[in-house]
């Protein structure tokens, strides 16, 4: 039964990357910002760009993770294709894991093509057991926070919205551009309570020796890890509770 | 064996009782019709049968199982086609088949057949690989209803099935409904066009604002209309003026038209007759023929509710967004 569903949980993922992974708000937001913030590091201080890198694949995950994720089920309500899965013997954790799992997976990606480039380029270690079991980790949480605020709002501008209102932060508080150590206590506080810090922190073990890292390698696996099941399961709660609201 | 049954069901949304106490039995391999203006608890009804939405109260059974206590495999084994035709507008009509065929957990060998062989059926394998999107409206109803029988199910949930539809495709869909009921497939539909109803199906249920207000067969329904009678005329480009005058006639019951021609259920053939020849001669009409006609189910739909039946008619319109009907 379990994997029956799961089964129909990766058909759901597949259908979506094939329906909406060629979508202008994926290329824009998934694909072009983060590029141009490469880009604009990389043209202040090229001297400097090895140390960002971490925070640039953290960053091009999370964006490329809920680009599509936080509007998808928005949209697919606004269509009618909701009322279709829904229709279907899925059950809600299944349709929660179909649709978080193309954005986690596109997430991956994205973050991975960075890294592999920066490594060519820059010379970066090539962990690749680990990258990409960070930026895996990274990617389920936040296409989970994607699947969450697509499940919060009713229309697709506002999921576009709402998306934006804790990504931008999340880019400035989590440590991508400026160590943790080097912020004041108050934010630390509040860039511990955010889980994109958590994968930057990790690539920062990964790529750079630890060098700007503000926890342990484990403690960022393992509360990035609590993230995603904390995540899950409001994602699954939220689902059930707006089941009808979604036809 | 009963396909489908309801005890008591009702649903509310706030303050609004959608659908209200209501008990329904429903045999395996009947065509049931669901008639009722917009807004009168049909889709509701399909809605908690398919297990898209809870009841507040009562219980819905179909194949034997209750519906809400038996979510997954309530529809694993019944077909909807719902009011929209909802499928993926960037996926081919193939893909889209085979999509469905893997969320019903078909083996992956039937995958590619089945979805060849419901094309073939509908008339759609010269369009496969065709998007979705790029469809008239009368070949995405046709994918839609073929998208819920991709799983072979043994009871078929219709929701207004042709409206938006050109003639000859309606005319099409209906022979298609007809071979699946051929076939044994049990099929609950809601419809607004009381000339589908009684022509489709085995019986007939009339929903008023939640409430069952008759259920029977359409010869049944129709028998119900005693004392009335039935007037059909032509008359050439009838004025608006026109047919308020013979409305306002004692004799008459309720009218309808469809262009020139005119149904009429009166209450006495004699008495109307007259009335009808004088008013159209007062407006300067001209009456092309006339014949009497048997009480149709329209003349039962309209006795039993009250309601003309220009009114059901136009309280539904093609659209492309949900209702909660």
């Amino acid at each position: 039964m379990m994997l029956a569903q799961l089964k129909r949980a990766w058909h759901i993922t597949v259908k979506d990357m094939r329906t909406y992974y060629l979508k202008p708000p994926l290329i824009s937001w998934g694909m072009l910002f983060p590029a141009l913030m490469v880009l604009a590091f990389y043209l202040r201080d090229p001297s400097d760009i090895r140390a960002v890198v971490p925070g640039l694949i953290g960053m091009t995950a999370l964006f490329g993770a809920t680009s599509m994720e936080a509007v998808v089920i928005a949209f697919e309500k606004r269509i009618g294709a909701m009322e279709r899965l829904l229709m279907a013997p899925v059950s809600p954790a299944a349709l929660v894991v179909g649709k978080a799992a193309s954005g986690a997976l596109f997430g991956t990606a994205t973050g991975c093509l960075v890294w592999a480039v920066s490594s060519l380029v820059w010379g970066l270690p090539l962990a690749v057991g680990g990258v990409v079991l960070t930026v895996l980790l990274g990617s389920v949480t936040f296409s989970l926070l994607g699947v969450l605020v697509s499940l919060l709002v009713r229309e697709v501008f506002d999921a576009m919205t709402l998306s934006n209102f804790f990504r931008f932060p999340m880019v400035f508080l989590c440590g991508v551009f400026a160590p943790l150590a080097a912020m004041t206590p108050a934010l630390r506080v509040v860039a511990s309570a955010l889980p994109l810090t958590y994968t930057v922190d990790a690539l920062r073990h990964l790529l750079l020796d630890g060098t700007g890292a503000y926890f342990s390698f484990g403690v960022d696996m393992g509360i990035s890890a609590v993230f995603a099941i904390v995540l899950y399961l409001a994602a699954l709660k939220l689902m059930y509770d707006r089941l009808e609201d979604l036809i | 064996m009963l396909a489908i049954r309801t005890e008591g069901l009702t649903r509310n949304y706030g303050s609004l009782c959608a659908v209200d106490h209501l008990d329904l039995a429903i045999s395996q391999g009947e065509l049931f019709a669901f008639l009722g203006p917009n807004g009168a608890g049909k889709t509701t009804t399909i809605r908690v049968l398919a297990g898209l939405i809870r009841p507040t109260a009562g219980a819905a059974f179909v194949d034997g199982l209750e519906v809400s206590r038996n979510l997954l495999q309530v529809k694993a084994r019944v077909g909807v086609v719902p009011e929209r035709s909802n499928l993926y507008s960037e996926l081919s009509l193939r893909d889209n088949l085979i999509f469905i065929g893997k969320l019903y957990g078909l083996p992956r060998s039937q995958w590619r057949p089945r979805a060849d062989e419901l094309l073939e059926e509908y008339g759609l394998a010269g369009r496969a690989d065709s998007p979705f999107g790029a469809l008239s409206a009368g070949m995405k109803r046709r994918l839609t209803i073929a998208a819920a029988l991709v799983h072979r199910p043994s009871i078929l949930f219709l929701d207004e099935p042709t409206p938006g539809l050109d003639v000859q495709s309606a005319r099409s869909l209906r022979a298609a409904i007809g071979a699946l009921r051929a076939r044994g497939v049990t099929i609950f539909l809601t419809t607004h066009l009381i000339a589908e109803a009684e022509r489709l199906c085995d019986r007939v249920g009339i929903i008023v604002e939640g409430k069952l207000i008759a259920l029977d067969t359409p010869a049944a329904l129709c028998a119900q209309c005693q004392g009335e009678s039935a007037l059909e005329l032509v008359i050439p480009s009838p004025t608006e003026t026109l047919l308020s005058a013979l409305r306002r006639s004692a004799q008459i019951t309720s009218l309808s038209h469809a262009g020139d021609s005119l149904h009429l259920s009166v209450r006495s053939v004699d008495s109307a007759l007259r009335d009808v020849v004088m008013i159209t001669q007062q407006y300067g009409a001209r009456i092309e023929a006339i014949h009497t006609a048997n009480p149709s189910l329209e003349d039962a739909f309209v006795q039993l509710t009250g309601i003309a039946v220009e009114a059901l008619q136009s309280s539904k319109t093609p659209n492309t967004r949900g209702s909660r009907g």
